[in-house]
């Protein structure tokens, strides 16, 4: 074992890993932006809005994330083209981004419903007796406390999409592991930087769960 | 001021109300009593639309709820409504609890908001207690935020769902205390209570409600003085309450 070409990489790396956190905050953002609103959907009145967030939900949450992804690479610039009628490059990170904010949505959708159905039902009587509208009393009473509950799991999640973000090496994006393997590959020695690359996210997930924990603690108070 | 006139109500093949019909006039203060079960929350939650109701009709200031072009919200926000178990918005601090609806549903200015919110609290006795959150105050303490929130959007009525039944004993009096003095002040009220203590002080009507039903609708010198008048239902009830 000789651990000693790593130094030289970091840089290189640090890119993958620039790409690597943006994916994860821009899918995490999105995921929830958009899973809350799955969330509205699968809680209203209206069965047909409900069934198709529902119906969404189950789908994504019964594929493989992998196939998500290579599907949506090669399924935007095909969409793009059919809405523009014209060629629309759109690259990998997009198509990649996009994948997994439709994908965690599922997920998110699910974790931010929980949240929803946790508040007290006497909370939305409260707001709409003081003459809130169904989207101010979710803006500003319902969503808020609800965010506040639900946000260890949101985190964990989140820790989730991190790790699985190494997933666009099979479109050829150069994430963070994607970078440390193809190093190492040119350089002939893979295996120590495989098992630096492991050593980076072990260290990155493991803090970011600890810390998960601590504010679940808080908040719990 | 409010008119309900022949309301009905089914939960599924279980009818809660039945043929419900009463007023209440400006100033008035009117009691609603009777057993668990017999609906009286519900009816009481029909007047400002958080319950909805099959058949009759029900009008506020001449508006009427069965007519589907009301807007309820805005409606809502003239009718105040004090809850049994508070509902105080957790999140928010007593200050904040007191001045979100009048910024963001009437649109007042926020600085005259607050001031406002500092005189309601004065004035229920919380005035030092303004920056907390609802989870440091008593019980007694958040009821009586709770009346404050509701009188922050100046409401033409109040309506008390079993205000201090989730109450321990010896804060009952302080949240009544606020009470009387609204009434006393004019303010038309409606509340669903079992103090009889409170009616016998303030009001001056008492309804009685069994099994969906309004049994008595009398004034209060009637509804405490001759018993003997009032229905058999009426009359157990009463022996139950009044023992003590």
């Amino acid at each position: 074992m000789d651990f000693s070409p790593i130094p030289n990489e970091l840089p290189a790396m640090w890119e993958g890993m620039q790409l690597t956190l943006k994916m994860t905050v821009l899918g995490v953002l999105g995921g929830v932006l958009f899973g809350t609103l799955l969330a509205l959907l699968r809680l209203s009145h209206n069965r047909l809005l409900a069934g198709i967030a529902t119906g969404y939900v189950n789908i994504f949450r019964s594929i493989p994330l992998l196939l998500v992804i290579i599907w949506f690479y090669l399924a935007v610039p095909f969409v793009l083209r059919w809405i523009t009628g014209a060629d629309t490059p759109v690259g990998a990170f997009a198509s990649c981004l996009t994948a997994f904010i439709m994908f965690e949505a599922a997920f998110f959708c699910e974790i931010v419903r929980a949240g929803i159905q946790s508040i007290p039902r006497g909370q939305v009587s409260a707001a709409q007796a003081l003459g809130m509208s169904y989207g101010q009393s979710m803006r500003l009473v319902i969503l808020p406390q609800a965010f506040r509950k639900m946000t260890p799991l949101l985190l964990q999640q989140s820790i989730i999409l991190f790790q699985d973000t190494s997933l666009v090496y099979s479109v050829g994006l150069m994430d963070f592991l994607n970078t440390a393997r193809s190093r190492g590959d040119n350089i002939g020695q893979p295996h120590e930087f495989l098992i630096f690359a492991g050593l980076v996210y072990f260290l990155i997930s493991f803090a970011a769960s600890r810390l998960v924990k601590h504010l679940q603690k808080r908040l719990a108070v | 001021m409010i008119s309900i006139d022949k309301v009905s109500k089914w939960y599924g093949d279980f009818q809660v109300l039945t043929d419900c019909t009463t007023q209440v006039q400006k100033g008035e203060v009117v009691v609603v009593c009777g057993p668990s079960g017999s609906g009286k929350s519900t009816l009481i939650k029909c007047i400002n639309a958080l319950e909805p109701f099959q058949k009759g009709d029900i009008a506020v200031d001449g508006v009427s709820l069965a007519n589907p072009k009301t807007d309820l919200p805005k409606l809502r926000a003239r009718v105040g409504m004090v809850f049994q178990h508070f509902e105080l918005f957790p999140h928010l601090s007593i200050i904040d609890n007191l001045t979100i609806a009048p910024v963001k549903v009437l649109g007042r200015d926020k600085t005259e908001a607050v001031a406002k919110g500092h005189q309601l609290l004065e004035r229920v006795g919380l005035k030092d207690h303004a920056s907390k959150h609802p989870g440091q105050l008593s019980g007694g303490q958040q009821q009586r935020v709770a009346i404050a929130r509701a009188l922050a959007m100046d409401p033409i009525v109040m309506l008390f769902d079993e205000p201090t039944s989730a109450l321990d004993p010896e804060m009952v009096n302080e949240v009544l205390d606020v009470m009387v003095q609204l009434a006393q002040e004019g303010m038309t009220m409606m509340c669903v209570t079992h103090e009889m203590g409170f009616a016998r002080k303030v009001a001056s009507r008492v309804i009685f409600m069994d099994q969906g039903k309004i049994i008595e609708d009398c004034a209060k010198e009637s509804f405490f003085g001759d018993t003997t008048a009032r229905s058999e239902r009426a009359q157990q009830f009463l022996a139950k309450i009044l023992q003590h």
